[in-house]
């Protein structure tokens, strides 16, 4: 089992450059994450969610503040963390197996072992049988599994999702979302979901960071204390969204989940068809 | 009314459906060429420059025997693929350097973008002076032809490659190396494929020019302008169509390279 990091973040800020004066993207954000500890992260677009993931992976740097993982401040990427994006950039010109082997180009082990871990991720994203398969062969919830494992296949001690599911059809989605807590409880690494899908905040998990734009800061953080595998038909699991979805009923945050959704009257509708 | 499908006239046997799919590309070529020998057994025709499908073959069975045929062939494929291989590596190479480079861009781009507005037919002249009108000047025309095409698509292909791509090379730690050979290469490769197959046929279609424009030596090109010269139709019509099926032959094997290698690709 892969070792599991703590990652702090303190007084982070982010600027960019927007005609000539600097934009604050992220202001003041400040958050420590336990080893193994499911940290998900919603708020609506523009909150900068997806821009505190890529400072953490370390895609994005120039930021104020610091953040460290182990103590160590992040300066750019690392194998030590993974990253699972909302399209699944798998190469195209590649098959299953060579994609989650990318991850494996830079790393010390010997053929016999690369080939076992390969075989491994594959088989702990369930799909066996689909190593030779092109991406355009596969289904989008597959692709997205064949991204998690290649994300995986490293070992890294935090996995970062950054909506990873949000283009994906409801029933799978929901599979999805089983398979990956599945998978966090198999592998025990830390990992970090960025979602403005309420309930998928709630299925997954222990704390959710809620964040409201311009500038992007934490508004604020709800624990929840289900017991897993989660009902999401239970009156807590429907409480604790209730709470979460309050966040977004005031000002900014509902003016773009509005954008979302055109009519604002199937809202109500829409928080309690799940 | 019946519907075409219905009819049971002996008309639907000449409805393009009726012959498979394989075959349907020979539909025009075989109702051109009966057309072709139906006028010329009608006898209405009696103007000298009207030749019949039978002189054609005649003349390209002499032009065998004689050697002059596969002299004139040999000479105009052999400048052809000379001119094609250099045109096309060079802009294979200075379109990966400038995708790649972007120094090298900015200091090559503003010059080649100015060239390139040159019509190729501008640099004859030049080229004819420099070279004289042999083998070397033709395979120059032809190479600057084939150049254009192949570093354009190869530019435009590298740097196009997907940021996304190149982000997750990033995440994984490669090196510079690593993600020219094994992102930025692959990438690019159907757009690169595309220039070298547009490169392809501006070279043919450029060895014909090159011995139009200069004129000394053997070829295709002079069997034709020899043939105009001595009012021989039949040398005229010969090589029109060999210089046809020569070029389709080209697209053919471009064709099946080019998905060779890009077999990922859904198509």
């Amino acid at each position: 089992m892969a070792h599991a990091a703590t990652l702090d973040i303190r007084n982070l800020g982010k600027h960019y450059p927007v005609s000539g004066e600097p934009k604050p993207v992220l202001e003041n954000i400040s958050l420590s994450i336990k080893p193994g500890e499911f940290v998900s992260i919603v708020g609506a677009s523009g909150c900068g969610k997806s821009t505190l993931l890529r400072l953490i992976i370390g895609l994005e740097q120039d930021y104020q503040g610091e953040i460290a993982l182990d103590g160590q401040r992040i300066t750019g990427t690392s194998l030590n963390r993974g990253i699972v994006f909302q399209e699944h950039r798998l190469f195209p010109w590649l098959t299953v197996e060579q994609n989650v082997g990318l991850g494996l180009l830079n790393s010390e082990q010997t053929p016999a072992q690369r080939q076992k871990a390969i075989q491994e991720h594959i088989d702990l994203v369930g799909l066996k049988g689909f190593e030779g398969a092109y991406p355009y062969q596969l289904s989008g919830g597959m692709s997205q599994r064949v991204a998690i494992a290649r994300a995986l296949v490293n070992r890294p001690e935090v996995l970062l999702l950054d909506e990873p599911f949000g283009a994906l059809d409801a029933l799978t989605r929901n599979y999805l979302q089983q398979e990956l807590q599945r998978i966090w409880e198999q592998e025990g690494i830390t990992m970090i979901l960025v979602t403005h899908d309420v309930e998928e905040a709630v299925y997954l998990g222990d704390r959710i960071v809620v964040m409201q734009p311009r500038p992007g800061r934490i508004k604020r953080i709800v624990d929840v204390p289900l017991a897993r595998p989660r009902d999401r038909g239970s009156y807590d699991f429907a409480a604790i969204k209730e709470d979460v979805l309050q966040e977004f009923g005031d000002g900014k945050l509902v003016a773009d989940l509005a954008l979302r959704r055109p009519d604002p009257l199937t809202a109500g509708e829409w928080h309690f068809a799940w | 009314m019946t519907s075409p499908n219905r009819t049971s006239s002996w008309l639907r046997y000449l409805h393009p459906a009726a012959v498979p799919p394989a075959l349907r590309g020979w539909v025009l070529p075989a109702l051109i060429l009966f057309l072709w020998w139906a006028g010329y057994a009608s006898g209405r025709f009696t103007n000298p420059l009207f030749v019949s499908p039978g002189k054609v073959v005649d003349a390209a069975l002499e032009l065998i025997r004689t050697g002059t045929l596969w002299q004139a062939l040999s000479a105009s494929l052999t400048r052809d693929l000379a001119g094609f291989a250099i045109g096309t590596l060079a802009g294979l190479a200075l379109g990966t350097a400038l995708g790649l480079f972007r120094l090298a861009e900015n200091i090559f781009n503003p010059t080649l973008n100015a060239f390139k507005q040159v019509s190729i037919f501008a640099w004859v002249p030049l080229i004819s002076l420099w070279f004289g009108l042999g083998d070397l000047a033709k395979i120059a025309f032809i190479a600057l032809a084939a150049f254009w095409p192949a570093f354009i698509n190869t530019l435009a292909a590298v740097r196009g490659v997907p940021k996304e791509l190149v982000e997750v090379a990033r995440v994984l730690g490669w090196n510079r190396q690593q993600l020219v050979r094994r992102v930025v290469l692959p990438a690019a490769l159907p757009g690169i494929f595309s220039g070298v197959y547009l490169a392809l046929i501006y070279a043919w279609l450029a060895t014909l020019g090159s011995e139009y424009l200069l004129t000394a030596g053997t070829g295709i090109g002079n069997l034709l302008t020899d043939g105009q010269e001595q009012f021989r139709m039949d040398y005229v019509l010969l090589g029109v169509i060999l210089v046809g099926l020569i070029g389709y032959g080209f697209t053919a094997l471009a064709g099946g390279v080019e998905r060779y290698f890009t077999r990922w690709q859904r198509r």
